[in-house]
């Protein structure tokens, strides 16, 4: 897992975002890592944790665009969990590893693609 | 229910530097309600350990256990086998969790990770009150179950003082209630308002003995 940026993608929104990707032959970093999860809200502050453990560069959590979660508040817990993995993360000063949060819908293949690139400048930039 | 507080990394990675390998041990009670040391808090606070201290070139083995309830002997003893691995625990239980783990495992270092500051409730999600502090000698029937010896800022017995601010807040802390309005409006809703005149003396902060010391009666 070294070097690789790991994305939480909910099965309702961003993975279709990411299958969608694929299918048009839209190109984003080959260290991109998905993990299929049922809902953003599913990802817990531990599974980002373990990714950096793991060597991970970066975390990405997508999830619903605001308010079509079909969980109705997973993607809104899933915001308030990454911003307290980046205080745990500048707790342990390691927080040059970028955590972010991404809204996305299933019909858009392209901000799957931005989100990803996004991260991977932030990483470039942190000379990581 | 015991309310305890994390405390800051850098003192915690402190504590841990000279060690190599350590147990994280939560509790399965008061710390886990007050999001602090429960298994979930554990599982954190270990991989930050380990984050920091690889980041440093220095890796850290970690196990981690949560039990019951630390504070007491019986249940700390699973714990055992996990202790005799390690150099040292770092225990996220309670002031009184902590020492029943330096009772049962003397040779090894026990380390606390939190505070324990208060005897408390949950106000709402993630904020929790200051509710007893255990004084040993009880008159919340006097007070309309609210006590002031923690909860007015002066701790006074017989108030309120003459600082109360309009809306019924404290002089002190404008964003705390006033204790004794809050006794006054529930000593009201009860039709016990006599008691606001009544004389409470002072209080006998004798009644327990430090250290202390409960033996109940078998029944």
């Amino acid at each position: 897992m070294n070097g690789c940026i790991v994305a939480f993608c909910c099965e309702h929104s961003a993975y279709p975002a990411a299958d969608l990707a694929g299918r048009l032959r839209l190109h984003y970093p080959e260290s991109l890592r998905v993990i299929r999860v049922p809902c953003a809200g599913r990802v817990d502050v531990i599974h980002i944790l373990k990714a950096f453990e793991n060597g991970a560069s970066a975390v990405l959590v997508l999830g619903c665009e605001d308010g079509a979660c079909h969980h109705i508040t997973g993607n809104t817990r899933a915001k308030e969990r990454v911003k307290y993995c980046n205080m745990l993360l500048k707790e342990v000063e390691v927080d040059g590893r970028p955590v972010a949060m991404f809204n996305l819908s299933p019909n858009t293949p392209h901000k799957f693609v931005r989100a990803v690139n996004e991260i991977t400048k932030i990483i470039k930039e942190s000379g990581r | 229910m015991i309310i305890a507080e994390r405390k800051p990394m850098e003192e915690i990675k402190q504590a841990m530097a000279p060690y190599k390998k350590v147990l994280v041990a939560g509790c399965g009670t008061c710390v886990t309600v007050c999001w602090v040391g429960g298994e979930k808090e554990v599982e954190i606070l270990a991989s930050q350990l380990r984050l920091a201290r690889s980041a440093e070139g220095n890796e850290i083995v970690t196990l981690e256990a949560t039990v019951e309830r630390q504070c007491e002997k019986e249940m700390v003893t699973e714990l055992k086998d996990k202790v005799a691995e390690v150099e040292a625990v770092l225990s996220l239980a309670c002031g009184a969790g902590v020492q029943t783990m330096a009772e049962l495992f003397e040779d090894k270092p026990i380390f606390p990770a939190v505070n324990t500051t208060f005897i408390g409730m949950p106000e709402k999600e993630g904020l929790w009150v200051e509710m007893c502090g255990a004084c040993g000698d009880c008159f919340l029937d006097r007070t309309g179950g609210i006590c002031p010896i923690v909860r007015c800022a002066k701790g006074l017995l017989n108030g309120p003082c003459g600082g109360t601010r309009k809306g019924g807040k404290c002089e002190i802390d404008p964003e705390k209630d006033c204790a004794w309005v809050l006794i006054y409006r529930r000593l009201e809703k009860q039709g016990r308002l006599d008691l606001m005149r009544e004389y409470n003396p002072p209080k006998n902060f004798r009644a327990v003995k430090r250290p202390g010391r409960i033996q109940a009666v078998k029944i």
